[in-house]
C-alpha cells in the first residue's frame, strides 16, 4: 500500500509554508502578547511538515508503524511535559536536547548505509562530508546534554571536572576527528570508512561529555543555550546530508537562536564564549579571593523591622535569585505583593540575565507564582532608576548584586554587569548565612552601610513577614 | 551588669536616654535595667512600658547612680561625676575638647566615660553617631519651627481668591542636619536652595529636589575627618555677595554651618538681615556655637525690622520622643560593641579605633584626644584609567573575523558542486533570518524560546521518515527509534511551551 498523494513539487511547496510558519514563531516570541500564537504557529508548521513528508512521494511503506511511533512519543511528551516542575525546567530542556543529538546520529547513520543517489565524485565527498558532520555534532550534542543534564539534576557533582591536561585532550580529540574524516572521505574500502566512522562515534561521545564535565556550576546557562545551538546545528546539517532545504532553514534558525543566546549569557557575566567552553571556572577562584580587604560591620535585621521597613516605603524593588526558588519562596512573595498593592506600595522585579539556571528560567517561575510579568523589569531598564527606590529586597541571590563587580578591579567577576541596589535607600538581604556564591567572591554589599541582613531559610522569613501583615 | 538611666536634669531637655524598646535589646546583651521614676514622661515614654519591656524602676535618683553603668544625654554635672565611683561607666554626651575642665575632674578612682559626641566619622561607626541622628532631628525641626513663625504658606497654590507664590528657602551647609532640613522643606512644597562649600554634595542636594548654589572658585573644603574647613578670604567674600544677593529673594534661611572645635562661622551679617522682607525667618542651628547670623541670640527669637532670628539650640529635645528613640539606638549599639561576648559584661577594647575614640576616660585616666581616624573618601581615579584601556583593546579587533568569513566562502565556492551551493545559500540566509528574528525575543520569554526551539529542530523527524522506507531491517530500526525520540521531542517541547506561555499573565 502507497499513499503517494502528493508529489515532491507539492511536497516542497508544503515545506515552505511551514519554514515561513517556523519563522513566524520565533517572531511571535517577541513579547508575552503575541507568544501563545507564535507557539500555535509552530504546532501548525510541525503537523504540516508531518503530514506532507507522510504523504508525499518518499515514504512506501510503514505508515502505521509510524504513526503507532508518533503516537507512543507523543504520549511520553505531554506527560514529561505536563509532570515537570518550572524549577527542574532546564534540566527537561537538557535531555530533550539530547534526543535531538542521538536522533541526528541515527539518521545520519541510517543516511550512511543507504547511499541511494548518483552523486558525482565531489559531490559524493561534499555528501560524506555531511554525513560525517551530522553524525558528530549529534553525539556532542547527544552526550554533552547528557552530562549536563546529570549537572543540572544533581546527579553529578556540578563542580568542573579538571583533568591535567585538559586542553591537550580536547585538542587531540579534535585532530584525531579530522584525521578520520579524511580517512572517512578518501578510502574506497568500505570496511575502512566504517571504522572510521565508528571510531570517531566513540571520540566524539568522549569529547561531547568532557566539555560539558569541564563547565562549572556557574556557567550552566551558557551550556544549556549551547547545547540549544548545537541541537539546531545538527538538524541543519542532517538537512545537508538529505538535500533537504526545510531541515536547513529550520535548523539554522535554531542554532543561531541557541548562539545569541550564549552570546547574551556570557556578555551577563563577563565572559568570553571560548572561555566558558574551555571551562574550569571557579577553579581560580576557589583561592582565597584577592578583595580580603572586604571588612566592616554586618547590620542584621528581625522580621518585625523588615516588615515595618517595607509598609515605610513607596517603592520597593526585588531582586531574585535561583535560591528563591529552592525555597520555593516565590509564592509567599506574590501574597505579599498582593498586600502591599492593596497599600499603594509600588513592587517591581529586577532580573538579572543569568539568574536561574537557563536563560529566562527566572521570569518563568515568578511567572508560574502568577506574578504579572509588567512588573517584572530587566537589569538594564533598573539600573538607572535606583535613586528612586526606598528598599531593594535581594532574595536568595548573590553574584548578581555583588558591587566589587564595578569596583574592585582584581575582582574574579570583575566588569560582569551587576544589579546597582546599593544606590537605593536601603537594601535588604535574605540569606542563610555568610556564604559565598557561585564565583566563590566576598560581597562587599553586605557590609555597606545601607545594607540589612535577615539570616535564615527565605520562605519562612517571608511567611513570618506575611503574618505580621495580616494583623 | 546593672545599667541605670537617671532623670535629665536640664530644664529644656524632654528627651531620655533609653527607650522601652531599646530596654528589651539591651537585655539581651545581657545586662539589668534600671531606669529612674518619671524619666522618660516628657517623652511620652511610661513608666509602665518601661515595666513593660524589663526594666526596673527606681524612684531614687542615688540608686540609679550607685549601678555599674550609668547612660544619659547632656554632659553630667559636678554633682553627677561625684556621684560616679569605682569601676563605673557613664555613656553621653560630653564634649571634651569644649569642657576640658569638667573632663579633669573625671580623673578619679576607676572609672571609664565614652562620649557619643566623640564617634569617629567612619561607616562602621554610623549606626552610633548620635551626633548624626540629632542633627537629622533638628533639621527637620528647624524646617517645622520656622513654619510656624512664617506667615504664610510654603507650597505654592493658584486658588479662586488668587495665587499664592511659594516660599524660598535657602538652606546653608549641607550636612546631615542641612540634608534633613532639605527633605522637610521641599516636601512642604518650598523652593529650595541650598549652599556648602564642598562640592561634592551637589548631588546629594540636587536628589533631595533642592538647588545647589556654589560660588565659582576652585576651592573644596573636604578635609580627611569628613567635616568642612575654613575658607580662604577671597572664597568668603565671594560667598558673602551670594548670601546679600539671595537675602534679598528668599523668605527663609537656614543655618547650619560648623566647623568643629571653632566657633561657628559669621555668614549672615547685620547688612545683609536688613535686606530680608520683613516677615521673614532665620533658623540659626549653629546658636551653640556662637550662631552663623551676627545678631542670633542663643534660644531666643529676636525680632529685626519683622526678621525674626531663632536661636534655639534644643530642637532635638522639641521632637523628644523621636530623638530619645535615636540616641536610645546609637547607644545601644555603642553597647553591642563594648559587649563582644553578649554575657553583660562590658570590655572597652582600645585596639578598636571606634571605641578608641569614643573613651575619654579610661580606668580613671584621661585618653582624650584619640589618635587621628582618616576618612575614605577619594579613591575613584585609579579605575578610570583601566576603564579607558580595556576601551582601546576593544576597538582593535573587528575585521580579522570578516576576512576569514570572506576566504572561507570564496574556498567553498571554489571547490562545492552546485547543488551544494544553492543549499548553502539557503542555509547562510537562515542564519540570517534567525538572527534578526531572535534579537527580538524579549528576555522574559527566553525559556519558552529555548523549550520551542528544541522542539522545532525535532524538524529532523522528517530525515528519519523519509528513510523509513529504506530497504534492510537496521535501517528501519533505527529510524524507527529516531521517529520516536523526536515525537517525544515535538509534543513535550510545544506542550511545555504552551504551559510556560500560559502562566505569564499581566
Amino acid at each position: 500500500m502507497t499513499l503517494n498523494i502528493f508529489t515532491s513539487e507539492v511536497v516542497n511547496s508544503l515545506y515552505i509554508v511551514s519554514a515561513v510558519l517556523f519563522i513566524l514563531t520565533l517572531g511571535g516570541l517577541s513579547n508575552q502578547e503575541s507568544s501563545t500564537r507564535g507557539n500555535i504557529y509552530g504546532i501548525t508548521a510541525m503537523a504540516i511538515a508531518i503530514v506532507a513528508t507522510f504523504l508525499g512521494p518518499r515514504i512506501t511503506n510503514n505508515y502505521y508503524l509510524i504513526i503507532l511511533l508518533i503516537f507512543f512519543g507523543g504520549i511520553i511528551g505531554l506527560t514529561l511535559a505536563k509532570k515537570v516542575k518550572m524549577t527542574d525546567m532546564p534540566e527537561l530542556v537538557a535531555i530533550l536536547h539530547s534526543l535531538v543529538g542521538l536522533a541526528a546520529v541515527l539518521v545520519g547513520i541510517v543516511n550512511y548505509m543507504n547511499p541511494t543517489y548518483n552523486f558525482s565524485n565531489t559531490e559524493m565527498i561534499i555528501h560524506n562530508i555531511e554525513i560525517y558532520i551530522g553524525i558528530f555534532i549529534g553525539m556532542v550534542t547527544f552526550s554533552g546534554s547528557v552530562v549536563a543534564f546529570g549537572k543540572l539534576s544533581g546527579k553529578i557533582s556540578g563542580n568542573p571536572l579538571i583533568l591535567p591536561a585538559r586542553h591537550y585532550l580536547n585538542l587531540l580529540m579534535i585532530v584525531s576527528i579530522i584525521l578520520l574524516a579524511y580517512i572517512f572521505v578518501s578510502t574506497d574500502v568500505v570496511d575502512t570508512a566504517s571504522n572510521s566512522l565508528i571510531l570517531m562515534l566513540v571520540i566524539s561521545f568522549i569529547f561531547g561529555i568532557h566539555l560539558v564535565a569541564s563547565i562549572g556550576g556557574a556557567d550552566m546557562p551558557v551550556v544549556v543555550s549551547m547545547l540549544n545551538s548545537y541541537s539546531g546545528w545538527a538538524a541543519s546539517a542532517t538537512g545537508f546530508m538529505l538535500s533537504n532545504d526545510l531541515l536547513i532553514v529550520v535548523g539554522a534558525l535554531v542554532g543561531s537562536s541557541g548562539a545569541i543566546l550564549s552570546y547574551i549569557m556570557c556578555k551577563a557575566m563577563n565572559r568570553s564564549f571560548i572561555s566558558v567552553i574551555a571551562g574550569g571556572f571557579g577553579t581560580e577562584s576557589s583561592k582565597p579571593s584577592t578583595n580580603s580587604s572586604v571588612q566592616g560591620d554586618i547590620n542584621s535585621i528581625n522580621t518585625d523591622e523588615f516588615k515595618e521597613l517595607i509598609l515605610a516605603s513607596k517603592k520597593i524593588a526585588i531582586i531574585p535569585g535561583y535560591g528563591m526558588a529552592v525555597a520555593q519562596a516565590q509564592f509567599v512573595v506574590n501574597e505579599i505583593i498582593n498586600i502591599l498593592k492593596n497599600k499603594k506600595i509600588d513592587v517591581i522585579f529586577v532580573i538579572h540575565p543569568v539568574a536561574g539556571r537557563m536563560p529566562g528560567h527566572m521570569n518563568v517561575l515568578l511567572a508560574e507564582a502568577q506574578i504579572p510579568y509588567d512588573i517584572v523589569f530587566e537589569m538594564d531598564e533598573v539600573n538607572d532608576d535606583f535613586s528612586n527606590i526606598d528598599l531593594s529586597i535581594v532574595i536568595g541571590a548573590n553574584d548578581i548584586v555583588n558591587p566589587s563587580a564595578l569596583e574592585d578591579p582584581n575582582s574574579p567577576i570583575s566588569g560582569m554587569p551587576v544589579i546597582e541596589c546599593w544606590k537605593g535607600k536601603n537594601t535588604v538581604v535574605l540569606k542563610r548565612g555568610m556564604s559565598t556564591g557561585y564565583a566563590g567572591v566576598e560581597n562587599p554589599l553586605f557590609y555597606k552601610e545601607n545594607s540589612l541582613m535577615l539570616f535564615g531559610d527565605a520562605k519562612e522569613s517571608l511567611t513570618e513577614v506575611l503574618s505580621l501583615n495580616s494583623n | 551588669m546593672k545599667i541605670g538611666i537617671p532623670n535629665e536634669t536640664s530644664n529644656i531637655e524632654n528627651r531620655v536616654a533609653i527607650t522601652p524598646s531599646v530596654v528589651k535589646k539591651i537585655i539581651n546583651l545581657g545586662y539589668e535595667v534600671s531606669i529612674e521614676s518619671g524619666a522618660g514622661l516628657k517623652a511620652s515614654f511610661l513608666d509602665q512600658d518601661y515595666e513593660k519591656s524589663g526594666a526596673q524602676v527606681l524612684s531614687s535618683k542615688k540608686n540609679i547612680w550607685k549601678l555599674d553603668i550609668i547612660l544619659k544625654i547632656n554632659k553630667p554635672s559636678e554633682d553627677e561625676i561625684s556621684a560616679l565611683s569605682g569601676k563605673s561607666t557613664l555613656i553621653s554626651f560630653f564634649s571634651p575638647d569644649l569642657n576640658p575642665e569638667l573632663l579633669k575632674i573625671c580623673k578619679k578612682d576607676n572609672i571609664n566615660i565614652l562620649s557619643m559626641d566623640s564617634v569617629p566619622r567612619i561607616s562602621r561607626a554610623q549606626k552610633m553617631d548620635a551626633l548624626s541622628s540629632m542633627a537629622n532631628v533638628a533639621g527637620s525641626r528647624a524646617v517645622i519651627e520656622a513654619a510656624h513663625l512664617f506667615g504664610r504658606f510654603f507650597g505654592g497654590q493658584i486658588t479662586a481668591a488668587g495665587k499664592i507664590l511659594p516660599a524660598k528657602i535657602l538652606i546653608i551647609g549641607a550636612g546631615v542636619a542641612g540634608l534633613s532640613a532639605i527633605g522637610t522643606a521641599t516636601s512642604l512644597g518650598a523652593i529650595v536652595r541650598a549652599f556648602d562649600t564642598r562640592p561634592e554634595v551637589k548631588e546629594q542636594v540636587e536628589s533631595l529636589g533642592a538647588e545647589f548654589l556654589t560660588v565659582s572658585l576652585n576651592e573644596d573644603a573636604s578635609s580627611n575627618d569628613g567635616y568642612a574647613k575654613t575658607m580662604s578670604d577671597e572664597f568668603i567674600k565671594k560667598e558673602m555677595d551670594l548670601f546679600k544677593s539671595q537675602c534679598k529673594e528668599v523668605d527663609i534661611i537656614i543655618t547650619t554651618a560648623l566647623i568643629p572645635g571653632k566657633d561657628a562661622p559669621k555668614l549672615i551679617t547685620d547688612e545683609m538681615i536688613n535686606l530680608m522682607k520683613p516677615g521673614s525667618v532665620i533658623m540659626d542651628l549653629a546658636a551653640l556655637q556662637g550662631g552663623n547670623c551676627t545678631l542670633c541670640k542663643r534660644d531666643e527669637i529676636v525680632d529685626i525690622n519683622g526678621v525674626k532670628i531663632v536661636g534655639f539650640t534644643d530642637l532635638p529635645s522639641r521632637l523628644p520622643s523621636q530623638s530619645s528613640e535615636l540616641y536610645a539606638n546609637n547607644v545601644y549599639h555603642v553597647l553591642n560593641d563594648i559587649t563582644p561576648d553578649k554575657d553583660g559584661k562590658i570590655s572597652i577594647n582600645m585596639e578598636d579605633e571606634v571605641i578608641r575614640s569614643l573613651t575619654i576616660i579610661k580606668d580613671g585616666q584621661i585618653t582624650f584626644p584619640p589618635p587621628k581616624v582618616h576618612v575614605s573618601v577619594k579613591k575613584t581615579q585609579l579605575k578610570n584609567t583601566q576603564v579607558k584601556k580595556e576601551i582601546i583593546k576593544k576597538e582593535k579587533k573587528s575585521l580579522l573575523p570578516g576576512i576569514i568569513a570572506f576566504s572561507l566562502l570564496f574556498l567553498v565556492g571554489a571547490f562545492a558542486p552546485a547543488s551544494f551551493m544553492s543549499h548553502f545559500t539557503v542555509f547562510v540566509l537562515s542564519c540570517f533570518i534567525g538572527y534578526m528574528v531572535i534579537w527580538n525575543v524579549t528576555s522574559s520569554l527566553h525559556t519558552p524560546l529555548m523549550s520551542v526551539t528544541n522542539a522545532v529542530s525535532s524538524i529532523i523527524i522528517i530525515g528519519a521518515l523519509v528513510q523509513i522506507s529504506s530497504p534492510g531491517l537496521a535501517s528501519i530500526v533505527l529510524s524507527s527509534l529516531a521517529i520516536f525520540i523526536t515525537s517525544i521531542n515535538i509534543f513535550g517541547g510545544f506542550a511545555v511551551t504552551k504551559r510556560m506561555l500560559g502562566m505569564f499573565k499581566k
